[in-house]
């Protein structure tokens, strides 16, 4: 199955890499990337900068954005023992979204961006899961509230910052920044996100069967051996880091962390051993595909946070729906 | 003598430092023996069982273990649904790496203790499609699984019908036999007459009676125990001498027949 997903996620990838306005065969996208190694004389520079000068780092992006974001979006459901949470839910969103608009107020460089947007991305989830063992720990209905209650207080700051900033030159950065694109793909955006996404992901996979135990409860997963609490920080910080890098560059794509998870976990069940790198491929492919269609419906790009909304939303209504059918079991 | 598994010494808890659950209490389970503690409701069964598991800290004394221990919860409240292996593997958590998975031997050691409990049929079963009964012994299992030389099991048959009480109770007896340090609390004095070597009761706050059921388990005893009154019936079966617990429930007398 993962192997499947695998294969899928790679034509996908290179099928997106001749989708555009210069559209280029599959094959002989082939051919192009296969020239880096192989030098070959018949490929055109024209085809050599549109595949790998313009293309495969915007690929590469939603790729590692799209996986990171499901992959996070799987540990933080597998720690909060619930199917129902995600990085929006939990607030990491909001405040990686204040930290970036601060950065780019106070004209931060890319870098600064990528530090607020973790420092605050952390800072939110810190006080959601605070807030929820301060009102009442075992409840689902206080995490979504103490999740409401942070992403409200942060949007408030994002739009105090977004207030305060020069109408002309920095809002307008904002704002598009905000609804979440790839338009602006580079390598040196490529390289921004790998790291955090590599690193905190290869992290989170190797913890993923640690993280069935931690979704057993606190008093039985301590009970089976485990240093809950300092387990379930690490989980969380490598969580920040994932999605507060996939913020800095993309901006705010909702939904992916909450239904590419869901997905995962009804195609190859609920052990998160297969079911997180289930979320990852499955999370690149969506994006990769969703970014597909933002750039090539319209004459102009359509944000990604739109889209990613406006198909996540009914998804996830079937989903409900669907796992409420299975007498109130997830999947 | 048997080798000791587990001392309480001096051991008290107490949530808010005046109400005691229990205190000044000594205790020593051996392997291969069985201790069952038995109080009403809110008497702190359940918290003693977690401070001998270290899930809770005592409040004075101190409680020392040699050898891992297996703790066995009545139930959990669950996440997602696992099947049966996943649930057992999860004991093997203390004999995994940090960044590891089980692998084929751990999952070999699962089967087995799924084996062992009887249960090796529902293994790729979703956890939460079990019975009660099921899902009891698939927790024993998970507890065996752990290689674990101390096992404290919360209410292990108190939700069960009486087939499946009887399966639980042959079951912790085996292992006992088998070298088991075992410690289990339970609403049910007969559950504790049918395999307990020794009998802790907790008639009232702060107070813990431990020796052997003759002695501890007197009908007096049990009626302070329960507000209740109770007879026990001694019989023969089989050429063994039994005990049975009664209760005298009150239930079709009249509310001005008898003081309380």
């Amino acid at each position: 199955m993962l192997a499947g997903m695998a294969a899928l996620l790679l034509v996908c990838a290179i099928a997106s890499l001749g989708i555009g306005r210069i559209d280029i065969p599959f094959w002989r996208v082939v051919e192009v990337l296969c020239s880096a190694v192989v030098p070959s004389p018949t490929i055109t520079p024209l085809e050599w900068n549109v595949v790998v000068t313009v293309r495969l780092p915007r690929v590469l992006l939603a790729l590692l954005s799209g996986g990171g974001l499901a992959l996070a979006g799987a540990a933080l459901q597998g720690v909060f023992r619930n199917p129902l949470v995600g990085p929006q839910v939990v607030g990491v969103s909001s405040g990686a979204a204040f930290g970036g608009t601060l950065a780019i107020l106070l004209s931060l460089p890319r870098f600064g961006l990528l530090s607020f947007a973790f420092f605050f991305g952390l800072l939110a989830l810190v006080l959601v899961y605070g807030l929820n063992s301060f009102v009442s720990r075992r409840n689902l209905l206080a995490l979504v509230l103490a999740g409401v209650v942070v992403h409200g207080f942060f949007g408030a700051l994002v739009s105090l910052v977004q207030y305060l900033a020069d109408t002309e030159d920095k809002l307008p950065a904002m704002v598009f920044w905000l609804l979440g694109s790839l338009a602006t793909a580079s390598w040196s955006k490529v390289a921004l996100v790998c790291g955090p996404v590599l690193v905190g992901g290869g992290l989170l996979l190797a913890l993923r069967w640690r993280i069935n135990l931690l979704s057993m409860g606190d008093e039985d997963a301590r009970a089976l051996g485990i240093d809950v609490e300092r387990m379930r920080w690490f989980v969380l910080a490598l969580v920040a880091a994932i999605v507060s890098a996939q913020v800095a560059v993309s901006g705010i794509i909702g939904w992916i962390g909450l239904v590419v998870p869901h997905t995962a976990r009804m195609l190859v069940g609920p052990d998160h051993r297969t079911m997180m790198p289930a979320s990852f491929l499955l999370g690149g492919f969506f994006l990769i595909v969703v970014d597909d269609v933002a750039r090539t419906v319209s004459g102009t790009e359509i944000p990604l946070g739109i889209l990613t909304a406006l198909i996540g939303t009914p998804v996830f209504a079937f989903l409900l729906r669907r796992s409420q059918r299975m007498g109130g079991r997830h999947g | 003598m048997a080798e000791p598994g587990l001392w309480l010494q001096n051991a008290g808890h107490s949530f808010d430092g005046s109400a005691w659950q229990f205190q000044a209490l000594d205790l020593q389970l051996r392997r291969g023996e069985i201790l069952a503690i038995l109080g009403p409701n809110g008497r702190g069964k359940s918290t003693l069982l977690r401070c001998m598991a270290g899930l809770l800290g005592l409040s004075t004394g101190t409680v020392r273990a040699t050898g891992h221990i297996g703790f066995v919860p009545q139930d959990f409240a669950r996440s997602f649904p696992y099947s049966t292996l996943d649930i057992v593997l999860m004991g093997r958590a203390r004999h995994i790496s940090l960044f590891g998975t089980p692998g084929s031997r751990d999952e070999k050691i699962a089967l087995d203790a799924l084996g062992t409990v009887g249960m090796r049929a529902v293994a790729g079963k979703s956890f939460d499609d079990l019975s009660g009964g099921q899902r009891q012994l698939v927790l024993i299992a998970r507890a065996l699984a752990g290689e674990n030389e101390i096992l404290l099991l919360d209410e292990p048959a108190s939700a069960l019908d009486l087939h499946n009480q009887d399966k639980v109770l042959s079951l912790v007896h085996r292992l006992s036999c088998e070298g088991l340090a075992v410690a289990f609390t339970t609403h049910q004095p007969n559950h504790a007459l049918a395999i307990a070597d020794q009998v802790l009761l907790m008639p009232e706050l702060g107070l813990a009676l431990v020796g052997g059921a003759d002695a501890v388990m007197t009908e007096a005893n049990l009626q302070t125990l329960y507000g209740l009154p109770v007879r026990t019936l001694r019989f023969e079966e089989g050429g063994e001498p039994r005990a049975a617990v009664v209760p005298l429930y009150r239930g079709r007398a009249r509310p001005d027949a008898g003081q309380r």
